[in-house]
């Protein structure tokens, strides 16, 4: 396959940026979208330029570095996998493609297309744990489980922090990040000790971060790799508000 | 230099918790005296990071990804082990310590590995009260499967993502850490030197990978938590970024490297499909508990489906070779790893491979579809079909997958005493990164466990030993030793940026695999072996004169990052083909075609080889020096493994 290749380059943070078109030539359609790049960037530095940077990592679809937002759709154009998954068997040969990087206020680009996303990690330290220490827990088997929330819980906790929700959302929300970890916990028995004290623990660092609201247009839950769902949300929203009205604790 | 593994004395099942109670304790109030550094945060690292905070420590912790939470202990898919015996199938802690010694071809140590048997079942309530959603059945209560080479139902699972859940357990424990203000958190940030101070570990320098700037970082004690080096082969099932730069660093600054040839080769992988595969994708081993695994049993029919002419689903029943069910009946599919491995690679040896290349086996679930139903199947490994399907664009339900072995694990790593500290006074290594349980081959779901195990459960007491011995006192970070260490780090970067020749480092870095896996992956010999320890010299001294890196240091630079891995893979490469050409025996693995029994099985030769090599740094191209751990078994018998 040839393709065309408009990619967003930018030098730092305070760099201006621009699109810069490369050709790829000679693409196998066996190739993962990340391998395309790979081959681009060996004839970059052949040649002594710059290579293209992207964060990627382990390449199996789960470790949430990878970004890109490719022909306007954050991971491209298949639902539910990452960049790292997608193969170029999905796009034509002659076709142009274009990449950019996460665009949001609270991701800001580090270099090409590799961003910041250091505000997730500080939402989840704000609240998104259970304050057990190691040691002197229970037997795991003292606290039955019912099985149908264990799966519920089981499937807001595959999030994998890639950050496509926010790219995706017109208001660079994050709020289908933050309801899926806030419904893990939410929903097993060990997490209801903090369960309100979290929510609003973790709404608040959100908010403090810049990340815009949820309107309900529901572009993340599409171009979430790990289909989460926007039941979350509307889980999240009601933990939200029990606990401003009945429950407000402080927050630490 | 005398090894001491520090193995406590008295009967098996009473060393820790002797040892346990013999340890120094450091005063409570004492405690935030201490920084501790910790590099890594997978699960060792972040379990470590946390419970040492926990316990009052300070800590620095550092990974080279944008999170913590992106380590590579996030893409382990099967399961954990625990000796919990909540089937009532006859587990117990002997029992899985037999197993993983066993497993481990008897050459791992009895003590620890009692040790890490015994604290399994502390790490599954831990998971638990973290709010890891492990699989459970409808009663409420924890569900477990049957894993690789086990003969009971000990794993614990999360769907196919176990490693994510439980890597996100530890990473919530560490960020509440680091909420707290116990922990300092360093993202983007890789370790290039160990800093010692009259001969103990002191600090590490790093450089931060967004402005390139080298720091120096003063602790008293440094854990290394880094992970393994399956990298070295280019291709393996490790993340991108997976490399061997601190442990090899802190190897070169005198910590002894235990085994480093041995290797894990996972049989259920995705194939290759050309020159431009970046990494290689594992299919749990879980598939083998439903899965078939077959060949053709003639070169023709072989042929035929490697031309297209011929579907697999076309090949009649007693046309096919049911190899790992027809030689291991007891076993069947769920041999061991290295077993499977071994025998994938005899049938496509012996030209009776699949798929365009022909460097593939079957693995099929019409069998299983057709008695469990394609939903249950669906259920139970329905992420891995999916992502076997984005892959390789073939439907598992309806035909076959396609698996070949690759490097998944690496048994070697920095040798550490009992105590889990590595030759330097100070310097410890948690995880895959050093070489203790798994001996010469891992069992299945035990990688989750000895991370975990050594994070939240061994080092919290082991460590207070030595800081306790040392005291509180700070440490002087104007010491001269980390201004000389930054020097150090400070050329390498320059010498590395000077380098302006024709070849990427991309292409080092997979002429380097080319070597390794031809010469030194599952079968060896002498000669072979020899062979690859020129080329390797040779390539070496051509990276160093003609690899081109690009760009500068003030700024993110992962040409610059890949050349200083790279570097250092080739020089651990080497040593790889050292250790491996020293250890003339078959075991777990690896295969040494100069060692197999008539039958053409792995023969290992206990009263030869039944030591732990640990090889110590004497300086830039010379031989390293070997020095040996005999290894003493009291409890178990040595035997040939036999799972017919």
């Amino acid at each position: 396959m040839n393709l065309t290749l408009k990619v967003w380059r930018q030098r730092n943070a305070s760099d201006k940026g621009g699109f810069v078109t490369y050709k790829a030539d000679g693409i196998s359609p066996d190739m993962s979208f990340l391998e395309m790049l790979d081959v681009v960037n060996e004839g970059l530095v052949k040649k002594g330029e710059d290579p293209i940077h992207f964060d990627h990592d382990c390449r199996e679809g789960i470790c949430g570095m990878c970004s890109l937002y490719i022909n306007g759709r954050p991971h491209g154009p298949k639902r539910a996998i990452t960049t790292c998954q997608l193969h170029m068997r999905s796009f034509s040969d002659g076709e142009t493609i274009t990449i950019e990087p996460w665009r949001a206020t609270a991701f800001p680009v580090i270099k090409d297309l590799a961003v910041d996303r250091s505000a997730f990690d500080r939402i989840q330290q704000a609240g998104g744990y259970i304050s057990v220490n190691t040691g002197g827990v229970p037997d795991a088997n003292e606290i039955p489980v019912p099985k149908p929330i264990a799966d519920e819980a089981f499937n807001s906790a595959t999030c994998i922090q890639c950050g496509a929700c926010v790219a995706a959302c017109k208001n660079a929300s994050a709020m289908l990040f933050v309801s899926a970890k806030i419904s893990q916990l939410a929903l097993l028995p060990q997490g209801q000790p903090e369960r309100y004290r979290r929510v609003q623990s973790m709404v608040a660092q959100m908010d403090a971060e810049g990340f815009g609201g949820c309107t309900n247009t529901g572009a993340c839950e599409i171009e979430c790799p790990k289909e989460i769902s926007m039941t979350n949300i509307n889980r999240m929203r009601r933990d939200y508000f029990t606990a401003k009205f009945f429950k407000e604790e402080e927050i630490r | 230099m005398i090894l001491d593994s520090k193995i406590p004395d008295g009967p098996l099942a009473e060393k820790w918790s002797k040892h346990k109670f013999n340890l120094k304790l450091v005063n409570p109030a004492n405690k935030r005296k201490y920084t501790v550094i910790v590099v890594g945060t997978g699960l060792a690292g972040a379990a470590a990071a946390a419970s040492l905070a926990e316990l009052g420590y300070n800590v620095k912790a550092f990974c080279f990804q944008d999170s913590p939470r992106r380590a590579h202990s996030i893409a382990a898919q099967g399961g954990i082990n625990a000796a919990k015996n909540y089937r009532n199938d006859g587990d117990s802690v002997y029992r899985l310590f037999y197993d993983t010694i066993k497993g481990g071809d008897y050459r791992a140590r009895e003590a620890n590995v009692h040790r890490l048997a015994e604290v399994s079942v502390n790490i599954i309530d831990q998971c638990v009260a973290q709010g890891v959603p492990f699989a459970r059945e409808y009663g409420g209560l924890l569900d477990n499967r049957s894993f690789g080479g086990a003969q009971v139902s000990r794993t614990f699972y999360a769907r196919g993502q176990t490693g994510q859940q439980l890597l996100l357990g530890a990473y919530s424990a560490l960020n509440r850490q680091i909420y707290e203000g116990k922990v300092k958190m360093y993202n983007r940030h890789e370790m290039l030197d160990l800093v010692k101070i009259d001969g103990e570990a002191r600090g590490i320098v790093t450089r931060n990978l967004i402005t390139g700037e080298i720091e120096t970082h003063a602790g008293h004690a440094v854990l290394l938590c880094t992970g393994g080096y399956g990298n070295v082969f280019y291709l393996s099932t490790n993340a991108m970024g997976s490399n061997t730069t601190a442990i090899w660093r802190a190897h070169k600054k005198g910590a002894l490297f235990g085994n480093p040839c041995f290797t894990q080769i996972h049989p259920t992988c995705i194939p290759v499909t050309g020159d431009h595969q970046s990494k290689l994708t594992l299919m749990s081993e879980s598939l083998r508990n439903d899965g078939r695994v077959w060949v053709p049993k003639s070169r023709e029919v072989a042929a035929r489906i490697r031309k297209g002419e011929l579907k697999a689903s076309d090949v009649k029943e007693e046309d096919r070779d049911y190899f790992l069910e027809r030689k291991y009946p007891s076993f069947g599919n769920l041999v061991p790893r290295d077993v499977a491995s071994r025998n994938a690679k005899e049938a496509v040896d012996d030209e009776r491979g699949v798929g365009g290349s022909g460097k593939a086996v079957y693995l099929d679930f019409a069998d299983a579809i057709k008695r469990l139903g394609k939903a249950a199947v669906e259920a139970k490994y329905g992420n891995l079909f999916d992502m076997y399907y984005q892959i390789t664009d073939e439907d598992p339900y309806t035909q076959p997958m396609r698996i070949y072995p690759a490097v998944h694990y690496t048994m070697g790593g920095l040798w550490v005493d009992y105590n889990l500290m590595t030759t330097i006074p100070g310097c410890y290594a948690l995880g895959e990164a050093n070489f203790s349980d798994h001996g010469a081959n891992r069992l299945g779901a035990s990688a989750l466990m000895q991370g975990l195990a050594d994070g939240y459960f061994v080092i919290p007491y082991t460590l207070g030993d030595y800081l306790a011995t040392i005291g509180p006192k700070p440490i002087d970070d104007k010491h001269p030793a980390f201004a000389e260490a930054k020097k150090a780090v400070e050329d390498n970067v320059k010498k590395l940026l000077s380098l302006k020749g024709t070849k990427t480092v991309d292409e080092y870095h997979r002429e380097l695999g080319n070597i390794m896996w031809e010469y030194c992956g599952m079968a060896r010999s002498a000669e072979g072996l020899t062979k690859a320890k020129g080329l390797i010299a040779e390539l070496k001294e051509d990276f160093w004169k003609n690899a081109r890196v690009m760009g500068i240091n003030e700024e993110l630079n992962m040409s610059l990052e890949k050349a200083g891995r790279v570097a250092d893979f080739i020089e651990l490469g080497a040593l790889m083909v050292e250790d491996a050409l020293q250890r003339a025996e078959s075991c777990g693995g690896h295969f040494r075609v100069e060692s197999q029994t008539e039958e053409g099985e792995a023969l290992r030769n206990d009263d030869e080889f039944a030591y732990v090599a640990a090889w110590e740094y004497t300086g830039d191209n010379q031989p390293e020096n070997l020095h040996k751990e005999n290894l003493v078994y009291e409890n178990v018998k040595l035997t040939q493994r036999s799972y017919k």
